[in-house]
């Protein structure tokens, strides 16, 4: 594509500067018509009322007249390693180019190389704020394959751990944002209840963070005693600091002033670009995958759809803050309505035999091995699952070949997506509102470049 | 839009719940799949999915017509290559190429999903780009260019996402290496 | 850098420690997260794991104004001359953590994308292992550091580390992978 660039002398060792070549902002003097155009969303499909004359793009402005800057990707506010190219006129953003790829991992490749029990180790560090969503959409995806039926209790196990993740990613977003914003004490409040949260994940799952228990045929383990004491703990406390969040910020005139009309998007845009979960939900769009399309027990359990109205900050702020608060109504139902029963399917071609039954039992000891070393094989196939993430819409296209590896793992991660509609919200907008507009996107660069 | 004038009166608060699925209609799931190009070979996918296989030519006007019928949303477009899986099930009148380009459109009004599965071949890996009908198709048919090598005709911006700009290849080629470095002691060429 | 050139002799021991004392009680880490890491390295910086105990709680943004560099999660072939460029603008006295497998050796993902081990880039004092380290782990090695620090020498520099931060000695060539963007025929 480009000329190769001069060897350089491996006894010095310096950059000079890093650049990503094409992939970066060209000035307008270079810049074609329809690039241009998106300044001003004359790609975007509008109501025939709305549609933009291509004359009124504003072609008068040349490259002296506005400035190309740099933010990023090491940068305390772009929440990971995001790049963003912004051109200003001023202090007004105009044009924006998110650059990505620094935390590109190649889980794709790797997934390909891992049977399907170890590929929850894979994909559960993609988003790894709601590492649960992650491995709950490939067990799902690797079920439907298979066609297992799972028992109850590990469905519901399973929604009970969702939700507790969808609770601690919130927390973690509302801390962020705020942080953001320049509340500091929102960052350690919200890394306090998150802490909770965490520590109950420790003791069931081993881990703090991407845990690998959510796996094809149910979960690893069971819940531990006493798991109903201390998720009764989480609800309470949570919900009960919800309101000090209220307080802190939402009654707050400068944090009303300063994500209210910020990085607005109306809902044919979200539609056009793609974008699911919060940012859709914030333009009034009711579209959550548990309720309009269920998938493991959401039908059985009574949540309300938070939407919004005007599709800025403030917005997505509130759905977040909501989804909170329906997030431990249903951790509550489903404290009273967990069933008895295994957490894992027993089919012994799927799921590994308990350990003390491998002393006794060689037909145990055989399935053991084989589960561990080579795997267990999913019929020819492919599917496609998603299911509704803290970010949106999180899916998984899983193509199977017959052997113990996909062939083709794909995960259609919510942030991705969703970074499109960035340039949208800054358009128009100030310098110092695109570090509050980034974070209300909630961006998380693991499943962004995977 | 614009940080322009802001309202200085206390906005209500947000949050209207939305009506539960206990409604007088018939569940959206079994509402029967849209009819779009009934001559288009089809198969039944899992998961409630209808999978579509049009042709390269008719590949744009398919997913065209998917938007009129109803699906407002592409969920996601990606690229897969079945170099070392050539006899994959696939109905008939479809002849397998080497790549495909997967196209999952997702309908919020009918609660429906659809697969379109268009197959590339590997002397002229190129489609027609689908940002005219979705513009939020625009990274992710970059990715599938930057992994797969799989240009999009039409595409306003068609360059690496994911690699720096001057790598060569295409990851997730079948033909292209994982990259393992050999690490000490690990004879077994693994998984790692 | 007017410490090192100093002769190492007993009156300057005791200024010495003084140095290393103000030195260890205020490591202000430059904000270098990347992936998960970077999560668990925030909760350390937040109430339950205070690092304020230590002096550290002020997370540079400017490498200019840091001392030390935690890289916190995976570093991808696209991120590797920013960490060193970043490396580069930090001032000496300056010091590595490599947070986490993914930032020591690659960790799991031995593949094309990622640099393994950040020791390839830029040269590390203290290796913080886990997946992710939990936040006790990035403390004990913070506390391994502080160690270093007091007792490390000043006026003179173990052989064999880069002089001056920009350069490596003369004959150091950086590894790069053998195995990367090469076709495996199957």
């Amino acid at each position: 594509m480009t000329g190769t660039p001069p060897e350089p002398d491996p006894t010095v060792w310096s950059t000079t500067e890093t650049s990503e070549g094409a992939q970066e902002l060209s000035t307008r003097g270079g810049t074609g018509q329809v690039e241009l155009g998106r300044e001003l969303g004359a790609v975007l499909r509008l109501a025939e009322g709305a549609v933009v004359d291509p004359d009124d793009i504003d072609i008068e402005r040349r490259d002296d007249d506005t400035m190309i800057i740099n933010m990023g990707p090491q940068h305390p506010s772009t929440h990971g390693v995001l790049r963003l190219m912004l051109e200003l006129d001023g202090e007004v953003v105009l044009r924006t180019k998110p650059v990505i790829g620094y935390l590109h991992t190649g889980m794709e490749k790797t997934g390909e190389e891992l049977t399907y029990v170890q590929g929850a180790t894979n994909v559960t560090r993609m988003d790894y704020l709601s590492p649960l969503h992650n491995e709950l959409v490939f067990s799902l995806a690797t079920e439907a394959l298979l066609g297992v039926e799972l028992p109850a209790r590990a469905v519901w196990i399973r929604m009970l751990m969702v939700e507790l993740n969808r609770i601690s990613s919130h927390l973690m977003w509302m801390a962020t944002n705020g942080m953001d914003l320049g509340s500091t004490s929102m960052m350690i409040y919200g890394f306090r209840e998150r802490e909770m949260v965490l520590s109950f994940f420790e003791k069931t799952t081993g881990l703090r963070m991407n845990h690998n228990y959510i796996r094809p045929g149910g979960v690893a383990a069971d819940l531990p005693d006493g798991w109903e004491d201390d998720v009764q703990v989480i609800c309470d406390t949570v919900f009960e600091r919800t309101f000090e969040y209220d307080e802190l910020l939402t009654g707050q005139p400068i944090f009303r002033e300063r994500t209210e009309a910020v990085g607005g998007i109306t809902a044919e845009e979200a539609l056009a670009l793609s974008a699911t979960g919060p940012i859709l939900r914030s333009t009034g769009v009711p579209w959550d995958l548990r309720r309009t399309m269920p998938y493991l027990a959401y039908d059985k359990v009574e949540f309300d759809v938070i939407v919004g109205t005007y599709g800025d900050n403030f917005d997505r702020y509130s759905v977040r803050l909501n989804e909170i608060r329906e997030s431990i109504r249903i951790v509550r139902q489903i404290l009273d309505l967990m069933p008895a029963g295994d957490y894992r399917v027993q089919d012994r071609k799927v799921t590994p035999p308990p350990r003390a039954r491998i002393d006794e039992s060689m037909e145990a000891l055989i399935h053991h091995f084989k589960t561990f070393t080579e795997g267990f094989r999913v019929p020819e196939g492919e599917v496609y699952v998603a299911v509704e993430s803290p970010r949106g819409e999180l899916g998984c296209y899983l193509v199977s070949d017959g052997t113990s590896k996909p062939y083709r793992l794909h995960i259609r991660g919510p942030s991705f997506v969703n970074l499109q509609s960035l340039p949208v919200l800054l358009r128009g907008g100030l310098l110092a509102d695109a570090v509050a507009v980034i974070s209300s996107v909630d961006p998380v660069m693991g499943e962004v470049d995977r | 839009m614009t940080s322009g004038e802001v309202e200085a009166a206390v906005v209500p608060a947000r949050g209207a719940p939305s009506p539960g699925t206990a409604g007088a209609e018939a569940s959206p799931t079994s509402r029967p799949p849209v009819p779009v190009m009934p001559d288009v070979p089809r198969a039944a996918g899992s998961t409630l999915d209808q999978v579509a296989f049009p042709p390269r030519e008719r590949y744009h006007d398919m997913v065209a017509a998917f938007r009129d019928a109803g699906f407002e949303l592409c969920a996601d477009l990606c690229a897969v290559d079945y170099l070392t899986h050539p006899g994959r099930r696939l109905p008939e009148g479809v002849r397998p190429e080497r790549f495909e380009v997967v196209v999952n459109l997702l309908s919020l009004s009918l609660h429906q999903r659809v697969r379109v599965r268009v197959q590339v071949p590997e002397d002229d890996p190129q489609v027609h780009t689908l940002f005219d009908l979705y513009p939020g198709v625009d990274a992710m048919e970059r990715e599938a260019f930057d992994m797969v090598g799989i240009r999009f005709a039409g595409h306003p911006d068609l360059t690496r996402i994911l690699m720096p700009e001057d790598w060569e290849g295409h990851p997730l080629r079948k033909d292209y290496g994982v990259g393992r470095v050999p690490v000490q002691f690990k004879a077994a060429p693994g998984p790692r | 850098m007017g410490l090192e050139d100093l002769q190492h002799n007993f009156l300057t021991g005791r200024l010495e420690d003084l140095v290393k004392w103000a030195r260890r009680n205020s490591v202000w880490p430059a904000t270098f997260g990347l992936a998960c890491c970077a999560i668990e390295m925030m909760s350390v910086g937040a109430a339950d794991y205070d690092i304020s105990r230590m002096g550290m709680e002020v997370f540079r943004a400017s490498p200019r104004q840091a001392d030390l560099m935690i890289v916190a999660g995976r570093v991808s072939q696209k991120m590797a001359p920013v960490l060193r460029q970043v490396y580069d603008q930090m001032m000496e006295p300056k010091w590595v953590i490599s947070m986490g497998v993914c930032a020591s050796t690659g960790g799991m993902f031995n593949n094309y994308a990622i640099v393994q081990g950040v020791d390839q880039i830029v040269p590390v004092d203290v290796y913080a292992p886990g997946c992710p380290p939990s936040p006790e782990t990035l403390l004990h090695a913070i506390l391994t550091l502080h160690e270093k620090i007091r007792t490390g020498h000043i006026a003179r520099r173990p052989e064999g580390a880069a002089v001056g931060g920009d350069r490596p000695p003369a004959g150091w060539v950086p590894q790069a992978p053998d195995a990367v963007r090469v076709a495996t025929p199957r």
